[in-house]
C-alpha cells in the first residue's frame, strides 16, 4: 500500500489550549479514511492545519513524499489536496457552473495579458474549462442546475456543488468536512454513492463525519480523535470495539 | 454597451428586446453630442465629462463590484493620471510629450499607486479597507497641495495650467475643426475620443469579467477563505484588481487634464471619490451596463439642475435660495436613500455573468 499523505506529530495550540497533540497518521492511496471523535476533539482543526487555513505549531504533513508548506492554502491545493467546509462556503453570486470553473483556477493558466487580448489559447482554455465543468457537474449529479445561482440551490445540491468545486482542482486527496451534516436519509444515501464513485475513480478521500452508519459503511480505515489526541486507528469494526473509543464517546474518563 | 443577457428592465416594468437594445444604445451614444450641440456647446461639455465619469465608474466597479474591495480613495488614481499628464505635457516643466507616451505612463503610474495602496491593505476588508483607502485618497491630494516647496513640483493649490490638449494624428482636439466640410467644435471631437476610450475600457473589463481572473475576483468577493481553499492566490488577485482599477482611473485622469487644460488638487477631493462610488452603486454594482447608466445619469442630472434650478428659483422667489451645488449634493444623497429603499441592487440589477453561456442556455 502506498502512503499518500502522512501527518507526523502534528501539533496545534490556540493560546493555552492544546487543540492537537502529536497527531500522526498515514492515509493510503485509494482509500476512504475516516476521522471521527466527539465534538471539539480537533477534527476540523486537523483539516484546517492540513489545508493551510491555520499555521502549524509543530510536526509536518508529507504528501507524496514532499513536505507541505504550512499556512499557505493556495499552495497546498497545488499539491493535490482539496477540501469542503462543514458550513457550506460557496461563491453565492456565481452559478453552479461558474463555481466549478472557479475551481479550475489552478489547473488553468490564462494571465491578464492573454485575457485582455483574448488570445486563441485563452479562448480555447475557457472553452475547455467550461466543458470540463459541465462534466463535473453531471458527475456529481447536478448538471441540470448548471445555470442556477449557487445561493438558490437546495441544501443537498449545495453540498454536491461544493464537492464538484473541490474536484475541479483535480485533487489526489479530497477532504470532506461533515458532508452529510443536515442531510436526510435519501440525500445521505446519494452522498455515499457519490463518495464511492469518487474513490473508484482513484481519488483518496479523507472524511470527517458524525453519521456512524455512514462512516462504518464507507471507510476503509478510521482514526479517532479525542481532546486533540489520536486514541485509536483501524478498520471501522476494530475501532468500534476499542475500549478507549467507547469511553471517549460515552464520556467515561471525563466524569472525574 | 449593454452587457447583460437578460432584457433591460426599466423601473416602470417596461422592457426592451436585447436585440433592439444594443443598436439603440450605440446609436444613442453616437448621436448624443449632435443633439446636445443644438442646445449649446456647454451641453456637449457635460457629455464629455459624463464619458470621463463612465471611465472612472468602470474602473472603480472593477475593484468594488467585481473584487468586493471597498475603495473610498479611488479619485487618487484619477489625480495621478491627471498630474502625470500635467507634468509631461505642459510648460510647467517645459516637457511636451505626445499622448501615446503620456497616457500609458499615467496609466502605469496609477497602476503603481494602486499596488502601493494594495500591499498594506491586503488583509483588510469592508469597513477597515474603506477607512485606509479614504486616507490614501486624502494623502495623495494633500501631497499635490503641498509639493510646491522646497522644490516646486506640483505648483501647490494654484495647480498647473496651459496643459497641452489631446492631439491625435496632427488634429488638435482643442480647436474647432472642419470634418467633411462640417464645422466640428472641439467639445464634439473630445466626445468621440472619450467615447472610443470608454468602449475600449468596456471591452477590456468585460474580457476580464468573463475569464479565470474575473471568476477569481468574484470568488474572493463572495468568500475569501473558500477562494484560498481552491487555490486562488488572493494576494496576487487583489493586487491585480487594484492595479487594473487604478489604470482606468489614470487614463481618465490624463484625458481630464488634457481636456480641461488645468489641474489643481481641488478636483480630487473626497467628494469626488464618493460621487464615483455613488454612480457604481446607483447603477448596479458589478453590472457594467448599470454602472455606465449610473455615471451618465449622475453627471447629466446635476447639470440639468444647475441649468433650471436658478431660473426657477428666481421666477418663484425672486432670489436664489439654494445654490445649485448644494442642491446637487442634497439630491444625490436623497437619490441614494431612495435607491437603497426601493432598489437596493441598483437601477440595473441584472446578474453579472462570469462565463460564456451562449451555446446551451437551458
Amino acid at each position: 500500500m502506498i502512503t499518500l499523505l502522512e501527518s507526523r506529530t502534528v501539533n496545534k495550540r490556540f493560546g493555552g489550549l492544546q487543540a492537537l497533540t502529536d497527531v500522526s497518521l498515514k492515509i493510503h492511496r485509494g482509500e476512504v479514511y475516516g476521522l471521527i471523535g466527539p465534538n471539539g476533539a480537533g477534527k476540523t482543526t486537523f483539516f484546517n492545519v492540513l489545508t493551510g487555513a491555520y499555521p502549524i505549531d509543530g510536526g509536518e504533513f508529507v504528501m507524496n513524499g514532499a513536505e507541505l508548506p504550512g499556512g499557505k492554502p493556495h499552495l497546498i491545493v497545488q499539491h493535490g489536496i482539496a477540501r469542503t467546509f462543514q458550513n457550506i462556503r460557496l461563491f453565492r453570486e456565481l452559478t453552479a457552473l461558474e463555481n466549478v470553473m472557479a475551481g479550475h483556477h489552478i489547473r488553468s493558466s490564462a494571465g491578464i495579458w492573454g485575457v485582455l487580448a483574448q488570445t486563441r489559447a485563452t479562448r480555447e482554455e475557457e472553452r475547455l474549462m467550461q466543458e470540463r465543468a459541465l462534466e463535473i457537474l453531471d458527475y456529481v449529479g447536478i448538471g441540470r442546475h448548471a445555470d442556477t445561482v449557487a445561493k438558490n440551490l437546495s441544501y443537498g445540491d449545495q453540498r454536491r456543488l461544493e464537492i464538484a468545486r473541490a474536484l475541479a482542482t483535480e485533487p489526489q486527496l479530497l477532504a470532506l468536512d461533515e458532508p452529510a451534516a443536515g442531510m436526510n436519509a435519501t440525500e445521505t444515501a446519494g452522498l455515499r454513492a457519490l463518495v464511492e464513485t469518487i474513490r473508484a475513480d482513484g481519488v483518496t478521500v479523507l472524511l470527517i463525519e458524525h453519521d456512524v452508519k455512514l462512516i462504518m459503511g464507507l471507510c476503509d480505515r478510521v482514526a479517532v480523535l479525542d481532546f486533540g489526541k489520536k486514541i485509536a486507528e483501524g478498520t471501522p469494526a476494530e475501532v468500534q470495539r476499542d475500549p478507549d473509543v467507547i469511553r471517549a464517546y460515552l464520556g467515561g474518563h471525563r466524569a472525574h | 454597451m449593454t452587457t447583460t443577457s437578460s432584457t433591460l428592465t426599466l423601473p416602470a416594468g417596461f422592457s426592451l428586446d436585447p436585440r433592439v437594445q444594443r443598436p439603440l444604445v450605440i446609436l444613442l451614444a453616437l448621436v448624443a453630442p449632435i443633439v446636445a450641440l443644438s442646445f449649446g456647446k456647454s451641453w456637449v461639455r457635460v457629455l464629455d465629462f459624463a464619458m470621463l465619469y463612465v471611465m472612472l465608474a468602470i474602473g472603480l466597479n472593477l475593484v468594488v463590484g467585481f473584487a468586493g474591495l471597498l475603495d473610498l480613495g479611488y479619485i487618487a488614481f484619477y489625480a495621478v493620471g491627471a498630474y502625470t499628464w500635467a507634468f509631461l505635457a505642459s510648460p510647467h516643466f517645459g516637457i511636451h510629450l505626445p499622448f501615446w507616451v503620456v497616457l500609458p505612463l499615467g496609466a502605469a503610474f496609477a497602476a503603481a499607486a494602486g499596488i502601493t495602496l494594495g500591499f498594506p491593505t491586503l488583509r483588510l476588508r469592508g469597513d477597515y479597507l474603506a477607512i485606509v483607502t479614504l486616507g490614501f485618497g486624502e494623502i495623495i491630494r494633500i501631497f499635490m497641495n503641498n509639493l510646491n516647496q522646497p522644490i516646486n513640483i506640483t505648483n501647490g493649490p494654484q495647480g498647473i495650467d496651459s496643459i497641452d490638449p489631446l492631439v491625435i494624428g496632427g488634429v488638435d482636439l482643442s480647436m474647432d475643426t472642419s470634418i467633411f466640410g462640417l464645422h466640428t467644435p472641439s467639445v464634439v471631437l473630445y466626445y468621440y475620443a472619450f467615447l472610443a476610450c470608454v468602449v475600449a475600457a468596456l471591452i477590456l473589463v468585460r474580457r476580464c469579467q468573463i475569464s479565470r481572473i474575473g471568476r477569481a475576483w468574484a470568488a474572493i468577493r463572495d468568500d475569501e477563505l473558500a477562494a484560498k481553499a481552491i487555490g486562488i492566490d488572493t494576494r496576487a488577485m487583489k493586487l491585480l484588481a487594484f492595479a487594473m482599477g487604478a489604470t482606468f482611473g489614470g487614463v481618465a485622469g490624463g484625458l481630464f487634464s488634457a481636456f480641461q487644460g488645468f489641474v489643481s488638487p481641488e478636483s480630487f477631493s473626497l467628494t469626488e471619490s464618493i460621487v464615483v462610488l455613488t454612480m457604481v452603486v446607483l447603477g448596479g454594482m458589478g453590472n457594467l451596463a448599470g454602472v455606465v447608466l449610473g455615471a451618465v445619469l449622475l453627471t447629466a442630472l446635476p447639470e440639468l439642475l444647475r441649468h433650471f434650478a436658478v431660473p426657477m428659483q428666481m421666477a418663484l422667489f425672486g432670489k436664489t435660495l439654494l445654490d445649485p451645488e448644494v442642491l446637487r449634493m442634497l439630491l444625490l444623497s436623497l437619490a441614494m436613500i431612495v435607491m437603497m429603499l426601493v432598489r437596493p441592487a441598483g437601477l440595473l440589477p441584472a446578474r453579472t455573468r462570469y462565463a460564456h453561456r451562449d451555446r446551451r442556455n437551458a
